[in-house]
């Protein structure tokens, strides 16, 4: 991890690193697309929608991973003050409440013919709802606060805050809504998964993984050019 | 230790004199329930329904909207660099004055909150298991609140920040807290008994959290 303390070195190796991830990203799509939309049988019950859920459940979690991502490179900010820690961090945000919003998005197309409503307020829908709000929390605390090495400060502590939070959350939903269960068993899988279609499923897992590794290196490398750019102004101004 | 408790006795009465404390929380207590049914419509069966959610959700928003005043104002006229300085840690401070919010805003509130309930025809029944539950809930709510108003300390349109971050918090109370008041008889003690055990989490962590973000502010 030393390694990468430098930006200018993290900079080298990401810049070597990215078109094989990116290549690496593409193949996986290829692959598990092709098992989930051609290879994999329709569901007995749901026909070809169910094939949404290809696209819905990685993406969930998807955006789990990232929060966690999140939380380590926030919890390595504080403990080891490692330089890029905050950098990291900040970047993981936007890509995984894309993520949450795509998996709470196809989540509702999904519901619409599979349910018959947009939406409904069973435990996980709601968990990930909140977690969409966490997100929001955590970027809208970067974009309030002006100064950057406070912005990074407090930013740590909302991601660890909300990190805290997830579990007692995900219970206390999960406890609601076994309280209130609505009339209709709602089944979200289906019955137990078939390999034709969990490879794919796990496929699928692994190139959006791939695709946020390259997403997020991107958008590191694009924040520490920016802080470049800024400390270069500061000190243009500074000489003038 | 004697530093705590002046003050606690400062803050209390900075919030009874100066407002903004139990009283104009109150008042938006009491507009928002005067909203309600007007948006809900004045059907007596659905406001009894709804009307242990409503006080729930009412009391959240009360709280939360007051608590910026936690730390603000000595953060503006530099008490707060002089409480950061002074022999008790900051964490202490904090909890202190998470405290004298506590006192002065939430608990007042959520001892009220349950009587305002006969506006939306709350059941006589359920009074006294919502005002207990609300007055348990209540200082876990001040000291979640206490982590946001340091958060977002002297922020532009800070009270919007805070309402996000905490509000997350606020679920795993709320859900507790609605289940102990309505539902299942057998949960309302495992119910109280949760609320309890989020408060003496949040009594240990919270100032914690909030004293890493005054230190942010106060560098």
């Amino acid at each position: 991890m030393q390694q990468f303390a430098n930006p200018t070195r993290f900079l080298q190796l990401a810049n070597r690193a990215l078109p094989t991830i990116w290549a690496v990203t593409v193949i996986l799509f290829a692959i598990g697309l092709y098992g989930a939309l051609v290879s994999a049988p329709p569901d007995y019950q749901q026909g070809e929608t169910v094939r949404i859920m290809f696209v819905h459940v990685p993406a969930a979690w998807l955006a789990m991973l990232v929060y966690t991502v999140m939380a380590l490179s926030s919890a390595v900010a504080i403990i080891f003050r490692h330089p890029l820690a905050d950098v990291a961090a900040k970047t993981a945000a936007p890509i995984g409440a894309v993520f949450c919003f795509l998996a709470l998005a196809t989540g509702s197309l999904w519901g619409k013919p599979m349910w018959g409503a947009w939406w409904v307020w069973d435990a996980r829908l709601t968990s990930m709802f909140v977690l969409f709000l966490l997100y929001v929390g955590y970027i809208a605390i970067w974009q309030a606060i002006e100064e950057p090495t406070r912005a990074a400060m407090i930013a740590r502590i909302v991601a660890l805050v909300g990190f805290v939070n997830i579990p007692v959350i995900k219970f206390s939903v999960d406890w609601w809504n076994t309280l209130h269960q609505p009339a209709s068993v709602l089944r979200m899988d289906g019955s137990t998964i078939d390999w034709s279609i969990r490879w794919p499923l796990l496929v699928l897992g692994v190139a959006y993984t791939f695709l946020f590794l390259a997403l997020h290196l991107t958008s590191m490398r694009s924040e520490i050019t920016a802080r470049k750019l800024r400390n270069l102004q500061i000190a243009r101004s500074g000489e003038a | 230790m004697t530093l705590l408790f002046a003050l606690l006795r400062r803050d209390l009465t900075l919030a009874s004199r100066q407002g903004g404390g139990a009283g104009t929380a109150l008042g938006f207590f009491l507009t928002v329930l005067v909203l309600l049914p007007i948006g809900i419509g004045p059907d007596q069966a659905t406001l009894q329904r709804l009307a242990p959610g409503i006080l729930w959700i009412t009391l959240l928003l009360s709280v939360l909207l007051s608590a910026d005043r936690i730390f603000q104002q000595d953060f503006e006229d530099g008490s707060l660099e002089v409480m950061a300085m002074a022999p008790p840690p900051l964490e202490l401070v904090a909890l202190t004055k998470a405290i004298a919010h506590w006192l002065s805003t939430s608990l007042p509130l959520s001892i009220a909150a349950p009587f305002l309930g006969i506006l939306l025809n709350l059941r006589t029944e359920i009074i006294w298991p919502l005002t207990l539950a609300m007055v348990l809930g209540s200082f876990a709510l001040s000291l979640l609140a206490s982590i946001g108003a340091s958060l977002t300390l002297n922020l532009r349109r800070g009270g919007l920040l805070i309402s996000i971050l905490v509000l997350p918090l606020y679920v795993p109370v709320l859900v507790f807290g609605m289940s102990a008041t309505i539902g299942n008889p057998e949960l309302i003690m495992p119910s109280l008994l949760i609320l309890a055990a989020i408060t003496l989490a949040s009594l240990a962590l919270a100032p914690m959290a909030a004293a890493a973000a005054l230190r942010a502010y106060l560098r």
